[in-house]
């Protein structure tokens, strides 16, 4: 790809939605209210694992106040499935999921919802609802999961993919796959060293600021109006439609600002139940999730097991490895545990290789995505046994992860060749950056890893229209979590020539947009960024044929040149027209200039991120503190640097709180004991240092501008490097997350 | 013309075929002709991505080949939605 200059892409302008968000003026999700608007409640499970015999709403819907009360029989069952971004959704389990129709799953599942004239009536109505339960034993973990006695969640639960063939036929395990290539037993018979351990990584959740809110509105008609906090209102749109058997045409929803997502509001757990509730009531309904709501019934990601073998020459060369991997994926299929067996080996060359994985459902809430989902815990376990390997070799760690590094016509893992890709390029930045060579101090230790990431591509549509003095809106459909607006406003003004300040850009509702998929899998600068471009060229070509017109002569004869229309060679010796001025005569050259784009590209092809932490770590109580941490990435083309930094940085933080501390609890009963921010320990500022950045750019052929997606590959390393430093200022390898002061104290051999 | 990889997940569904050479012009006539061959191929690949030379597609029935392309079968990457 050759070498482009930029104008705009690359600077570092404010973003256009920054004062209203630091001024507190943003509206999120819980801010919308309407008149006449009523209070929603759920209802939700005491129990992990419970069959509901009995609901009986008849003494909450008695209450003065109440207009409104839903169980899981106004929610249809349905068999369909829509296929979207990252995966797609079973419509069956969402719907149950959002109010349960014969089983509580889970503590926190939603049995019923209650709307009344204000939160307190709510609330107590949805005291009055009596369910009737008979409790089941929960499954709280793979291994009790998989035990040969163990409870069955769903009955009609199928082992999909590739089964063992001893496998029964009552089960838990939703799916099975394998990845394998060459002969494993000849590999690991070649080797000089061989390093085996298990690995465990906790459920954890992405912890976002913002509890999911929404308000729905339903006319006499039938026209319904969601507004919503979420990733995706495109989803929110289609999950409500196919759900509840409504034409997608008379869903409009509306996105607020949103507060954080990291893949937790994909999926719908509240919009169907407002829409039902509003259309009982006839009137509209807010929902807003508690704290306690969000931890025990939204979607974390799976606690995992994973066993990882891998095989050396002397010299550091991988020569095989096999691994076995064990997610949770909650209540209902779908764990990222087919991602994590892709992820695992993809940053090396390895000749042989079997990987198994196993999706297994228990009496967790349904997981969601997270941040490149699925491949931090797999990697956690390369990456630490890799590290064990240097440590036994003597050898230096980012040599030996250079020696093996794929490179650009390796064979990846899941099947073909990798394109230009920059691993070894964030490996040698490492390797040079001053933080890998300064001293340590007494108790600390330094870890690296690496890390990788698919980064998505999918729909997109964009609409880049031009005002008549000359500047110009931008209208997409994807929530801006990262910076994506400021980013898609660089894109146009690289293009037409004007500054970003003079771009306005919109996130718009489903009826002021074609379809985008949703905000997430690192795309949106990719794929959205894409049909921006290419909106904003057809505003370009536009602008050539305006002056075509005033010239008089062919459309091919004006060329376009910094901002200005230019007559070619040999055409004539009209002085340039610039935008403002083709702008100004767009009445007179045929009315209004609106460019519009709508894109599915492929996938965006890899990213990697090497990450290097020091670890300061007390051995008389077992308090652990990040000293110093430095996040190298290949961006491709990062288009607003400092919100690449930011999110590099929001990354790395998200996955030293999943290597130090953060963790679901549950008790014998299965019932979470620390669902809140003072017991789930997420790191806060003051935790943490400046975590430094290093951005590396190597261009991706897929994308005019060579972007690669940047916002989840940063949380895959965290976890290894971090263990890895502990490994280093304590010479104890930790295979099980988080690395707590009680953790650590125990392997220290305190009591 | 058009070389299609089974990786060794696939063997049993293939015979242990590795890799087949397909005269198509676009993926949707590869995977025909595929389907065709392994019958028993046919619900595995409802469940693949498919990459042409190193580019993964979600959507790749329309992707042209060229005589040289490299068609491997990828795993669908769900990300716990």
């Amino acid at each position: 790809m050759s070498e482009r200059s930029f104008t705009y892409v690359g600077t570092r302008p404010i973003r256009h939605d920054g004062l209203d968000k630091v001024t507190g003026r943003a509206n999120f999700g819980a801010d919308f209210a309407l008149p006449g608007m009523l209070y929603g409640h759920i209802v939700r499970s005491p129990h992990a694992h419970a069959r509901i015999l009995a609901i009986d709403t008849s003494a909450a819907e008695a209450m003065p106040g109440v207009k409104a009360v839903l169980t899981g029989r106004e929610i249809p069952k349905t068999d369909a499935k829509i296929m979207m971004a990252e995966g797609g959704f079973d419509l069956g389990d969402m719907g149950d999921n959002l109010l349960a129709h014969d089983k509580a799953l889970y503590q926190g599942h939603a049995v019923a919802a209650v709307a009344a004239t204000s939160p307190e009536i709510a609330r107590a109505a949805a005291e009055r609802v009596v369910v009737t339960y008979e409790r089941l034993a929960p499954v709280m973990n793979v291994d009790q999961a998989m035990a040969a006695d163990a409870p069955i969640l769903h009955e009609d639960l199928v082992t999909k993919g590739k089964p063992l063939p001893d496998a029964p036929k009552r089960t838990n395990v939703a799916m099975r796959m394998e990845l394998r290539r060459g002969d494993i037993d000849k590999g690991f018979a070649e080797s000089d060293l061989i390093v085996e351990h298990t690995f465990t990584t906790p459920m954890v959740h992405q912890g976002y600021i913002e509890p999911h809110a929404c308000v729905a509105r339903v006319g006499e008609d039938g026209q319904i109006v969601v507004w919503a906090s979420t990733q995706g209102q495109f989803i929110v749109r289609d999950a409500c439609a196919g759900i509840l058997g409504v034409d997608a045409a008379k869903i409009k929803v509306i996105p607020s600002e949103i507060g954080g997502g990291f893949g937790g509001k994909i999926p719908v757990y509240l919009e169907p139940i407002a829409i039902v509730l509003a259309r009982k009531a006839q009137r509209p309904v807010k929902l807003v999730m508690s704290r306690d709501d969000v931890f025990k019934a939204s979607g974390p990601t799976s606690g995992t097991r994973v066993r990882m073998k891998i095989g050396v020459k002397q010299d550091g060369t991988i020569v095989a490895a096999s691994a076995s991997l064990y997610y949770e994926a909650g209540a209902y299929r779908g764990s990222p545990a087919g991602a994590g067996a892709m992820c695992c080996l993809a940053s090396y060359k390895v000749p042989n290789f079997f990987i198994e994985a196993y999706d297994i459902v228990v009496n967790r809430p349904k997981v969601a995505a997270y941040r490149a989902p699925g491949s931090p815990s797999s990697t956690f376990a390369t990456e630490s046994v890799l590290d064990e390997i240097a440590h036994r070799l003597g050898l230096d760690p980012i040599e030996l992860r250079l020696k093996n590094a794929a490179s650009e016509g390796d064979q990846a893992p899941y099947g073909p060749k990798y394109g230009p890709i920059g691993l070894a390029q964030v490996l040698e930045s490492a390797k040079n950056h001053p933080h890998w060579k300064a001293p340590l101090g007494p108790n600390q230790g330094r870890g690296i890893a690496c890390g990788f990431w698919f980064n998505a591509g999918f729909n997109s549509s964009a609409v880049v229209s031009l005002s008549g003095d000359g500047s110009a809106t931008v209208v997409t459909g994807n929530p801006d979590i990262g910076g994506t607006r400021v980013a898609q406003a660089l894109m146009v003004s690289e293009e037409l020539g004007i500054p970003v300040e003079r771009v306005r850009p919109t996130v718009a509702d489903t009826d002021s947009i074609g379809y985008n998929d949703l905000t997430g899998g690192s795309r949106v600068c990719y794929a959205t960024g894409m049909a921006v471009i290419k909106a904003a060229d057809d505003v370009r070509d536009q602008l050539r044929a305006r002056a075509a017109t005033i010239w008089n002569v062919k459309p091919e004869q004006v060329r376009w040149d910094a901002g200005r229309a230019v007559l070619v060679e040999g055409a004539g010796d009209q002085p340039p027209l610039t935008l403002n001025e083709l702008a100004a005569k767009m009445a007179h050259t045929g009315g209004p200039i609106v460019g519009r784009a709508a894109v599915n590209p492929p996938m965006a092809g890899p990213g990697f991120a090497v990450n290097i932490c020091d670890l300061e770590v007390d051995k008389e109580t077992g308090v652990s503190r990040v000293t110093r941490f430095t996040a190298i990435q290949d961006v491709g083309k990062a288009i607003h640097p400092s919100f690449v930094e930011g999110q590099m940085q929001g990354g790395a933080a998200q996955g030293i709180g999943w290597a130090l501390n953060e963790e679901y609890i549950y008790d014998e009963e299965g019932l979470m004991q620390n669902a809140g921010f003072l017991d789930y320990r997420m790191p806060v500022a003051s935790d943490l240092p400046m975590i430094d950045t290093v951005i590396v750019e190597v261009p991706n052929p897929l994308h005019p501008y060579g972007v690669r997606g940047v916002g989840e590959v940063p949380i895959v390393p965290p976890l290894a490097a971090v263990a890895n430093a502990m490994r280093d200022a304590t010479g104890i390898r930790f295979t099980d997350l988080p690395l707590s002061p009680p953790r650590v104290l125990e392997a220290l051999g305190h009591d | 013309m058009a070389r299609i990889f089974f990786s060794s997940g696939l063997a049993p569904y293939t015979g242990g075929v590795e890799s087949i050479d397909i005269d198509a012009p676009r993926v949707e006539e590869l995977l025909r002709a595929v389907r065709e061959r392994f019958p028993a191929l046919t619900e595995s690949l409802a469940l693949m991505s498919i990459a042409v030379d190193g580019v993964i597609h979600q959507h790749p029935d329309y992707v042209s080949l060229d005589a040289n392309s490299e068609v491997h079968l990828v795993p669908r990457i769900s990300g716990g939605a």
